[in-house]
């Protein structure tokens, strides 16, 4: 291989003649980017009168040496219902949801945007310990969970927070948490935005990424041999995509035949790192087909478009009984949480530009408005009303105590062992003696 | 969650939110004092030459700086790296020694070690970082059986002796189960490997460097609350402190405390009040590694002490002080004036709003000390 120029000049390996490929910024390779043009033969032809008897084979010997070339194939294409202006073009494609979900759809998705607004500008004035939005990602939430059953088990990993709200989870559910208060179903243990939910059969989020996938793998594995006709569904980012985890789900649930969702959010970022340090190959998505999971790609900013997938992917998935693979495409609109700064590594007006100009709450507003189910007297009138909703609901759970600090040492096992009631009674009793030394004031109090 | 970066931060949504400028009612208490610490600057040795203010994570910048400088095999990666790192360790090292030395990598501990085993393996100088030591879990594998074992099961044929691992611990707050642990006992359990903690940006880059120069794989604990609180003239130059030994901070007759990290400073008050209160001379020792660790310096302040109270964030069951202890009573029997004390996290996950009354803060420690002078 002789660098010539910006060129690289190699042979291509399988036919050998010679090619030139552009050097490229990560990898240069010295085969031909397409073997089509420069390989004599386009199709597989077999020298050989038998077929591959290798267990679980099911194609034929080649004489010609080719490596798969993963550029060769084309990128596995978005599916959109609805155009950034709210038209759908094609008309069998319309899910035609009636004019009372299209609107709790909204109205989900912009409470959302509000809820998120309060509560991260709360966290900077040190209110709450910590927060993250979900700016941009909205129609990724609500359009898949109202194509569920609200009784299909849900698996997240911390951006999801429409998900709940559809299945409604209150505003003060949320606050709660984010708070540590007495209301919180998670007793205060958690950092903000873990919430939890048995009621909506919403698995408590960990920070932990991508161990909840095997886990929802294994719960859809319960499901399918209760018979109960449930799904469950596994929501990650692109990045939790590239941990180990994510491999042994996919791969569980593929062999043994799991009727679960895995809904990737890939939304460009992993706090600072960008899908290109993160994979190589096409997305997400390119990677159902390796382990032998049926597999789509859609825009996340099309809430019609993702109903749509995630209504056909549960049929399929209960169905056949099979593990469903969804990317949807969308953007992480807000920093990765209140401890980050993105313009310290993406450009000013990058996240700009996708707020205004492919931004799923505008995009079904558009068609909202189509549709004459929405003009911008209602608009300000609800956003007047959603705004004092979760102002109403955030003193509410500003002004809550905090739980009993005994509650501490409550659920590390289902009955406390001597030694853990040992170290509460200590606790207790210091505590007691030293009274004025910690927040008991801000507490509800100890037995 | 990448906590604890605190930058100017834009709000996207400009929105004038009255009802947050009203009175709050219930204020976060202001009563964590006890759970606090003042940070004492240590002074710089005056052989390792020219000093510059730094805090934590400018050491730890510092000493990567130099790793990277001094030897043109290491490699710097791991989530989030090449930007600065979420706590900005890594900053500006990049666009000094390009991005085939200092990287991001994809998402993945058990890939980060794995690795960083690989390039020492073949000889370069790897210093990876995991994002949280709450996240280190998935590469335990590849540090337990893999790392660690290298040069024993090869007969010393390979090694993976040029891998550091360096990774932000401990409490800073609000961080909760996730984003406060102290993991270093699980380490301390696996020979092969080397546990180091340091107390503030002197340590911090003096011993880095040696992880880094190190012939063993080692584990560098940073407790990420001193990433910002500890501040100190640091020299600015290539220095080392030695790995193994302990560090008597403050020299005391009646009792000897040791803790690590943090704790060092909580330890160090303590030590004062002691003093101030209840006229109880105490010996402070900061034990900086904890694998192998430095038994001969503490053995010898318990010999002149006759008492011992040892302190971590971490969990009571199993956590290092349990090592310690067992190995001084051993070692000083005959000197013990009463039984060893330890202060520690209790036996649950680390809480959210709990964590004052969690932490092994100086009040408790301070009974401690009452209890082994009233024995
Ligand atoms: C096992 C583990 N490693 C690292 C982290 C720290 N961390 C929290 S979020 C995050 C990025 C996740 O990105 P992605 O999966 O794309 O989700 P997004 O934040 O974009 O929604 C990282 C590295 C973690 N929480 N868990
Ligand atoms: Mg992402």
């Amino acid at each position: 291989m002789a660098a010539v120029g910006g060129r690289i000049v190699s042979r291509c390996v399988s036919c050998l003649s010679r090619t030139a490929v552009f050097r490229r910024i990560h990898r240069p390779r010295n085969i031909c980017t397409s073997t089509a043009v420069c390989c004599s033969k386009s199709e597989n032809v077999s020298h050989f009168e038998d077929k591959p008897e290798f267990p679980g084979s099911r194609s034929q010997f080649t004489s010609r040496l080719e490596f798969l070339e993963p550029d060769r194939f084309e990128g596995i294409p978005v599916y959109r219902v609805m155009s950034r202006n709210g038209e759908i073009p094609e008309k069998d494609q319309d899910p035609h949801l009636d004019k009372e979900t299209v609107l709790k759809m909204y109205h989900d998705m912009t409470l959302l945007n509000t809820m998120d607004r309060i509560l991260y500008e709360s966290q900077r004035q040190g209110r709450i310990s910590f927060y993250m939005t979900n700016y941009g990602e909205e129609g990724t939430h609500v359009g898949s969970a109202a194509a569920l059953d609200p009784r299909d088990l849900v698996f997240g990993q911390y951006r999801e927070a429409g998900v709940l709200m559809w299945r409604g989870f209150k505003l003060e559910n949320f606050m709660d948490q984010c708070y540590g208060n007495v209301g919180d179903k998670g007793k205060g243990r958690q950092m903000p935005v873990h919430y939890g939910s048995k009621d909506l059969n919403f698995v408590t989020i960990s920070s932990t990424l991508a161990t909840q996938m095997s886990q929802a793998a294994g719960a859809a594995y319960a499901f399918k041999r209760a018979q109960n006709n449930l799904c469950v569904i596994c929501y990650f980012g692109e990045g939790a995509a590239s941990e180990g985890d994510a491999h042994a789900a996919f791969n569980f649930a593929a062999t043994l035949d799991c009727p679960v969702i895995f809904f990737c959010r890939n939304n460009g970022y992993a706090i600072s790192t960008p899908t290109k340090d993160q994979y190589r190959g096409d997305g997400i998505a390119s990677r159902g087909p390796g382990y032998g999971m049926v597999t789509l790609r859609v825009d996340g900013n099309d809430t019609f478009a993702v109903y749509n997938s995630v209504k056909a992917a549960r049929d399929l998935c209960l169905r056949e009984s099979r593990p469903v693979l969804i990317e949807a495409m969308t953007y992480r609109i807000g920093h990765h949480s209140t401890s980050d700064d993105s313009s310290m590594y993406r450009e000013y007006g990058e996240a700009g530009y996708w707020a205004k100009k492919d931004n799923p709450i505008n995009r079904i507003r558009a068609y909202m408005e189509r549709q004459g189910w929405w003009d911008e007297k209602q608009e300000q009138e609800w956003m007047k009303d959603s705004r004092s909703r979760v102002l109403e609901a955030f003193s509410k759970a500003e002004a809550q105590k905090k739980p009993n600090p005994e509650l501490m040492f409550d659920d590390v096992y289902d009955e406390i062992p001597e030694h853990i009631k040992k170290q509460k009674d200590q606790m207790k009793q210091h505590v007691n003696q030293y009274k004025e030394f910690y927040p008991l004031d801000i507490h509800e109090e100890m037995t | 969650m990448a906590l604890f970066i605190r930058n100017k931060c834009i709000n996207l949504a400009k929105q004038n939110l009255s009802i947050l400028h009203k009175k709050i009612p219930n204020r976060p208490s202001t009563k964590r004092l006890y759970a606090s610490f003042t940070y004492i600057p240590d002074t710089p040795s005056s052989s390792h030459g020219e000093t510059t203010r730094m805090n934590m994570f400018q050491a730890v910048n510092s000493g990567l700086d130099i790793a990277l400088g001094t030897d043109p095999t290491a490699v710097l990666f791991g989530e989030d790296v090449s930007f600065g790192g979420v706590f900005r360790c890594s900053i500006g090292l990049k666009d000094k020694y390009g991005a085939d030395r200092v990287f991001n990598s994809p998402l993945s501990e058990q890939g980060i070690v794995a690795f960083g085993i690989g390039l020492a393996c073949a000889g370069a100088t790897a210093i990876a970082e995991i994002q949280f030591a709450d996240y280190i879990f998935p590469a335990f594998d590849q540090i337990q059986n893999e790392a660690s074992k290298y040069r024993y099961r090869s007969g010393n044929l390979f090694d993976s002796g040029p891998l550091t691992i360096r990774t932000p611990s401990g409490a800073v707050g609000h961080g909760a189960l996730y984003h406060s642990q102290s993991p270093e006992a699980f380490f301390a359990h696996i020979p092969g490997v080397k546990v180091v903690i340091p107390r503030g940006p002197i340590q911090a880059k003096g011993l880095l460097l040696s992880c880094i120069r190190d012939k063993n794989p080692c584990i560098f604990f940073e407790p990420k609350i001193l990433y910002r609180s500890s501040i100190e003239e640091v020299p600015t130059g290539d220095y080392t402190k030695p790995l193994s030994e302990a560090e008597v901070i403050m020299e005391g007759d009646d009792i000897t405390m040791v803790a690590w990290g943090t704790q060092v400073h909580i330890m160090r008050e303590v030590a004062m009040m002691a003093q101030e209160k209840l006229n109880v001379s105490c010996e402070v020792i900061d034990l900086q590694t904890i694998l192998p660790w430095d038994m001969k310096s503490v053995a010898e302040s318990v010999v002149k002490t006759g008492r011992l109270l040892i302190a971590h964030e971490a969990p009571l069951t199993m956590g290092f002080a349990a090592e310690i202890a067992s190995t001084i009573q051993n070692e000083c029997f005959l000197n013990l004036e009463a039984p060893i004390e330890r202060v520690c996290g209790y036996d649950t996950p680390f809480p959210h709003v709990f964590e004052p009354f969690y932490l092994p803060d100086k009040l408790r420690c301070y009974e401690a000390v009452k209890k082994l002078v009233n024995f």
